[in-house]
């Protein structure tokens, strides 16, 4: 018999198109890449240990998807049952085609559509222990796998609560159809092994034959007809789904594996849209996971989600509105289970946009030396809006008996995150020249900041060739050295992460470290990287002050849950949006430090014993 | 001394009909929290910039809402986008979507 027939057609084809879409594709990517990523990329091929470990991220995120059973667990059995089930079908289905045909290179349809072509081959039912048997016990199982996370996509597209997920993403019109045919594929399959196997009376699996011996004694037409009809249905909806993949959310499959080797090869996103953004785009499976979390819903703005931002990028068209309606708070970079840098992507985006106006800083210019000092401490603006802190931080610092430089006293530059942020990198870039001149004059060694902005821009734009240090790692190395004496009140406070501390420069535990050495700490629902934002944030332009206080709200309700009598944080802006809105104080750590640190002149006992001598004096 | 705009301004006419609206029209458009603010001058008295150099954003509105965008030219140049004006603004006028607004106005306008 000829392993061939009409119908392999619409399969084949559809394979050919994809193989060379795809491979298009990587190739662009792959040639678009800097001279230096192509190096980098190519270092994976002389280390076989890096590309190994590649190899078993693209298995368990690729395959197994950890990162969704992570997130919940029929989310994470539903799409490993898809893409785990089906590679473990092709390959499996690949080694027993070779038994069938005896040779090692059979077309590429010919395992695919196996059980149409080994028909006429009677292997007795039920025969468990022969190989043939075996592998037709693997393969109904392994469909069945498939079929039922195909019943959890259907009942998630109705309950998707289930799946921990309230809003899903909204499909464009090539998903639907990409969806539907891959929706179908698995379904046609079983009926058309079955078919064959209840036409011809074997050759089917524990699942297909006695579905196939049921059905085709309920058919009032031949089986044979409908059996080839299902084949045609089966390869078709394989041939369509084929060809819509480059042009649907599907294209992650390929995209993925590509982008797991580049990031494996260090390369790493770029101020532009590179080669490896798009890579990162296209690797976008619009799960949608980025939606729930997206504190957006909360302002009411429900079209702005990083996976619309993503698809308008992908369609080479986002309104500005969109790329602009973003807190760039980082939460969903830190959920998204590809590991996209969301948040980078953004900012190339709004980069495009247009710089805007130039601006005229020459004003910033002085001729004054400025002092010199080993420690300098700058405070950032945002600190000159919340003087306490400055008082607590000054306070410190002469309490340990340092000598410092505070370094914007009097004369406060921006540090030009603010500007980068809005997309305008050559004004920022002239402000960081500004202030890097000043920092180098002073011959610092260590430079401390307040504020979580200033400190992200200066470890990752300015190149300083200096420690930097956000005030909560300052003040933990001076409690570690016993620089400064503690007396804890040890009030019950919960901490709110910044965004440009924590998940911006992942700096999590120095402050709750400080606050746990004078303060009796309480856990929060959610924090550290999955920490909301206060809604200060200075990442969007195009939100109302109405829509910003109910980000505020949200984010004060879910903190002040557990009853704390402080809300400690670590950033002037976190502190000066909540303190607007809190029934609590609001304290910067820095605060609660200096409150915490034992003044002698002032302090109770103090107070009482001059009372006491003045007392005596009197007698 | 620091100047806060309070101080007695130079007589001048000004005939409103003869003036270019276009720009404060475009901000009320896109940034209509411009309508909210009283002069109060709090964003000014914070601002980063003004710190170093005469630059207030209280004389920057009373420009827009006369119309004399000669003057506003070099004045929107200093602004160092640091967003305390809008942390401090009383009446919640969205300041930095406002100045950057104000620059692409006048970068269209030209």
């Amino acid at each position: 018999m000829i392993n061939f027939n009409l119908f392999v057609l619409p399969f084949f084809l559809g394979l050919i198109y994809v193989l060379v879409a795809v491979g298009k594709s990587w190739y662009h990517w792959i040639k678009a890449l800097t001279p230096i990523d192509k190096v980098k990329l190519s270092t994976l091929i002389r280390h076989p240990k890096q590309a190994l470990s590649a190899l078993k991220e693209v298995f368990l995120e690729s395959l197994v998807h950890r990162k969704m059973w992570k997130r919940n667990p029929l989310l994470g059995y539903m799409h490993m049952s898809f893409a785990l089930g089906w590679f473990l079908l092709i390959v499996c289905g690949n080694i027993e085609s070779r038994f069938y045909s005896g040779v090692h290179v059979n077309a590429p349809y010919y395992p695919i559509f196996l059980k149409f072509f080994i028909h006429d081959r009677l292997v007795i039912f039920f025969e468990v222990f022969s190989v043939p048997g075996f592998f037709r016990f693997l393969m109904d199982f392994l469909l069945l796998y498939i079929l039922s996370g195909l019943v959890l996509a259907l009942l998630k597209r109705q309950y998707s609560n289930f799946f921990g997920m309230k809003r899903t993403s909204r499909f464009q019109f090539t998903d639907r159809v990409a969806m539907t045919c891959l929706w179908l594929i698995f379904p046609l399959r079983l009926l058309a092994e079955s078919f064959t196997a209840g036409h011809y009376g074997s050759g089917g699996g524990f699942l297909t034959q006695p579905l196939g011996d049921f059905l085709v004694q309920l058919l009032p037409v031949p089986s044979e007809f409908v059996a080839y009809a299902m084949w045609w249905g089966y390869s078709l909806s394989l041939g369509i789904f084929f060809v819509m993949l480059p042009y649907s959310r599907y294209m992650h499959i390929p995209t993925e594996v590509l982008l797991i080797f580049f990031r494996h090869a260090g390369i790493q996103p770029k101020k532009w849209y590179s080669s490896f953004s798009d890579t990162e785009v296209q690797s976008c499976s619009r799960c949608g996971v980025c939606i729930d979390i997206c504190q957006m819903n909360t302002a009411g703005i429900h079209n702005a989600q990083t996976v619309y931002f993503i698809q308008g990028v992908r369609d080479r068209y986002v309104p500005e509105e969109i790329t602009q309606k973003c807190l760039v708070c980082g939460r969903c970079q830190e959920i998204c289970p590809v590991g996209i840098n969301t948040d980078s992507l953004r900012l190339i985006k709004r980069r495009e946009l247009g710089s805007g106006q130039s601006t005229d800083f020459s004003y910033l210019k002085s001729d004054d030396k400025p002092k010199t000092a080993q420690i300098v401490y700058f405070s950032g603006c945002m600190t000159h809006l919340t003087p306490s802190i400055i008082r607590a931080m000054t306070g410190i610092l002469e309490n340990a008996g340092i000598s410092y430089l505070h370094l914007d006293k009097d004369r406060s530059i921006c540090c030009g995150r603010p500007l980068m942020i809005a997309g305008k990198d050559r004004q920022a870039n002239e402000l960081i020249e500004i202030n890097k001149q000043i920092i180098h004059e002073t011959r610092a060694t260590l430079l401390v900041t307040s504020c979580p902005i200033c400190y992200r821009v200066f470890r990752e734009e300015y190149n300083l060739p200096i420690r930097i240090q956000h005030h909560s790692q300052f003040i933990l190395d001076l409690i570690k050295t016993g620089k400064i004496p503690l007396q804890g009140q040890f009030k019950k406070v919960v901490y709110h992460d910044p965004c440009d501390l924590g998940r911006g420069t992942k700096t999590y535990e120095a402050p709750r470290e400080v606050l746990s050495k004078v303060t009796d700490l309480l856990p929060v629902k959610q924090e550290a990287n999955n920490a909301l934002c206060c809604g200060g944030s200075l990442g969007i332009l195009n939100v109302t002050q109405q829509q910003r206080a109910m980000i505020t709200k949200e984010a004060l309700d879910i903190l002040l849950e557990n009853k704390p009598e402080i809300l400690a944080t670590a950033c002037p802006l976190c502190k000066k949006t909540f303190a607007t809105h809190a029934s609590i104080p609001v304290m910067d750590i820095a605060e609660l430090v200096y409150q915490s640190i034992p003044k002698p002149s002032y302090s109770a006992s103090a107070q009482s014993h001059q009372a006491k001598s003045y007392a005596n004096e009197l007698i | 001394m620091k100047n806060f705009g309070y101080t007695i301004q130079r007589d001048q006419s000004i005939d409103i009909d003869q003036n270019d609206r276009r720009i404060v029209n475009y901000l009320l458009s896109l940034e209509p929290s411009f309508n909210l603010c009283l002069g109060c001058g709090s964003c000014t008295g914070t601002c980063t910039a003004g710190h170093f150099v005469d630059f207030n954003i209280r004389r920057v509105h009373t420009l827009l809402r006369r119309g004399e965008s000669k003057q506003l030219k070099t004045e929107m140049k200093k602004c160092m986008f640091c967003g305390k004006c809008q942390l401090v603004c009383p009446r919640g006028v969205n300041l930095r979507n406002l100045i950057i607004t104000i620059q692409r106005a006048i970068e269209q306008i030209g």
